[in-house]
């Protein structure tokens, strides 16, 4: 058993790939078995990660999901924003120029749309729970945004640590729930051409959200979503501290 | 060769994140800015440009499919590798937050579409698998 051990924790990324396959063949036999095909394999898998990393939080008290546990920290590796990275810029091979053209407008738009509206409701929902001054409700506010703009904002103007730490919960809230909720909303709000990808990845902007939601959609959309999400954390960054926070303080 | 396609692949998005945290540095913010999206923008116009058509046919090709096919699981990882507990725990106000700024947001996607030039939805998936799938929920 020691013997096993030590040669998983020593090879974690290839017990990622182990551990990653397998999951991802039990969620797509759950899928055409349970579901008839319903529900994406994609989906399962990727809904299986998300309650598998709470049970292990719960466990390690870490906040890596399973990569806190030993012998699956390659999962952190494989997962982590290195990897992803790579695998999103791959998906934008056979993209077609033309149809990132044609939405780069309405691709810009999206994306201040989106940081907009999120920071307005993350400050107002702050404003009901009794927050009064300007660096919490901004910060909370930027944490609606994206778990990143959240404590970048928070830090920039000087919030209190707890506040911060709700910032980052509100913004991980939101990743999980576009994750999941994409497949399933995915028909009504048209989701299923380039340029409706782009701005949808410009108005939910996490990056790991509209990643997994996408995949779990339909992965040649994928592309589309990630290229305006991946500006999306930088407008908000640049916005948060400096003007949504100047208006916040001039309101209150 | 395999490896060919992998290290374009590599490049586009070691150039991209460097031309993103340089932007980041011009803006003055802490962040990266646009750098995958840089990435996917340079890949897509090196696999259109005649001179690079070595380095994305063939073998080379398969180098940057093989990672194209492998986001999924990265994807599955990378979920498996999120803070939930933080996410389960930040108590009422990050939840209201967090439900509210996706469902505002999701609400918003097909009003923003309709600006400007529409494009054609995509043929259905086939997938060999599943002869049953059907997209989404």
């Amino acid at each position: 058993m020691e013997t096993l051990s030590e040669v998983l924790r020593a090879n974690g990324l290839i017990v990622a790939f182990t551990v990653v396959g397998i999951t991802v063949w039990l969620s797509y036999v759950v899928s055409n078995r349970f579901t008839r095909g319903r529900i994406h394999g994609s989906a399962i898998a990727i809904l299986l990660g998300l309650v598998a990393a709470y049970f292990a939080g719960l466990e390690t008290e870490g906040r890596r999901g399973v990569a806190d546990i030993g012998v699956l920290a390659g999962i952190g590796i494989m997962g982590g924003g290195m990897m992803r990275d790579f695998g999103i810029v791959s998906t934008a091979f056979g993209v077609h120029l033309g149809e990132l053209r044609k939405a780069g407008v309405v691709g810009m738009i999206s994306i201040f749309a989106g940081v907009i509206v999120s920071f307005i409701i993350g400050a107002v929902v702050a404003v009901l729970f009794g927050y009064s001054d300007a660096e919490s409700i901004t910060t909370i506010g930027a944490g609606a945004v994206t778990y990143i703009v959240g404590p970048v904002t928070g830090t920039a103007i000087g919030a209190s640590s707890d506040v911060i730490a709700l910032s980052v919960a509100a913004g991980v809230v939101k990743s999980i729930l576009v994750m999941i909720g994409t497949p399933m909303v995915a028909r009504y709000i048209g989701l299923n051409n380039p340029q409706s990808a782009m701005v949808f990845g410009g108005l939910m902007g996490t990056t790991s959200g509209v990643a997994g939601g996408l995949a779990a959609t339909d992965p040649r959309l994928v592309p589309y979503g990630a290229m305006t999400a991946t500006f999306y954390t930088g407008i908000g960054c640049l916005l948060g501290p400096s003007i949504l926070y100047f208006i916040v303080r001039a309101l209150v | 060769m395999v490896i060919y396609g992998v290290a374009l692949l590599a490049a586009c998005l070691v150039s991209g994140l460097y031309i993103g945290e340089l932007l980041g540095q011009l803006l003055g913010v802490q962040a990266n800015v646009g750098g995958v999206g840089i990435a996917m923008v340079l890949l897509v116009l090196a696999s259109g440009s005649k001179r690079l058509q070595s380095l994305v046919t063939g073998p080379s090709g398969d180098g940057i499919k093989f990672w194209s096919a492998m986001y999924i699981p990265i994807v599955v990882a990378m979920a498996a590798s999120q803070n939930v507990v933080a996410a389960v725990d930040g108590g009422l106000l990050a939840l209201i937050v967090g439900v509210l700024a996706v469902v505002v947001s999701f609400a918003l996607v097909p009003l923003i579409s309709r600006i400007g030039p529409q494009s054609e939805p995509l043929p259905p998936l086939e997938e060999p698998s599943a002869s049953t799938t059907k997209r989404g929920v």
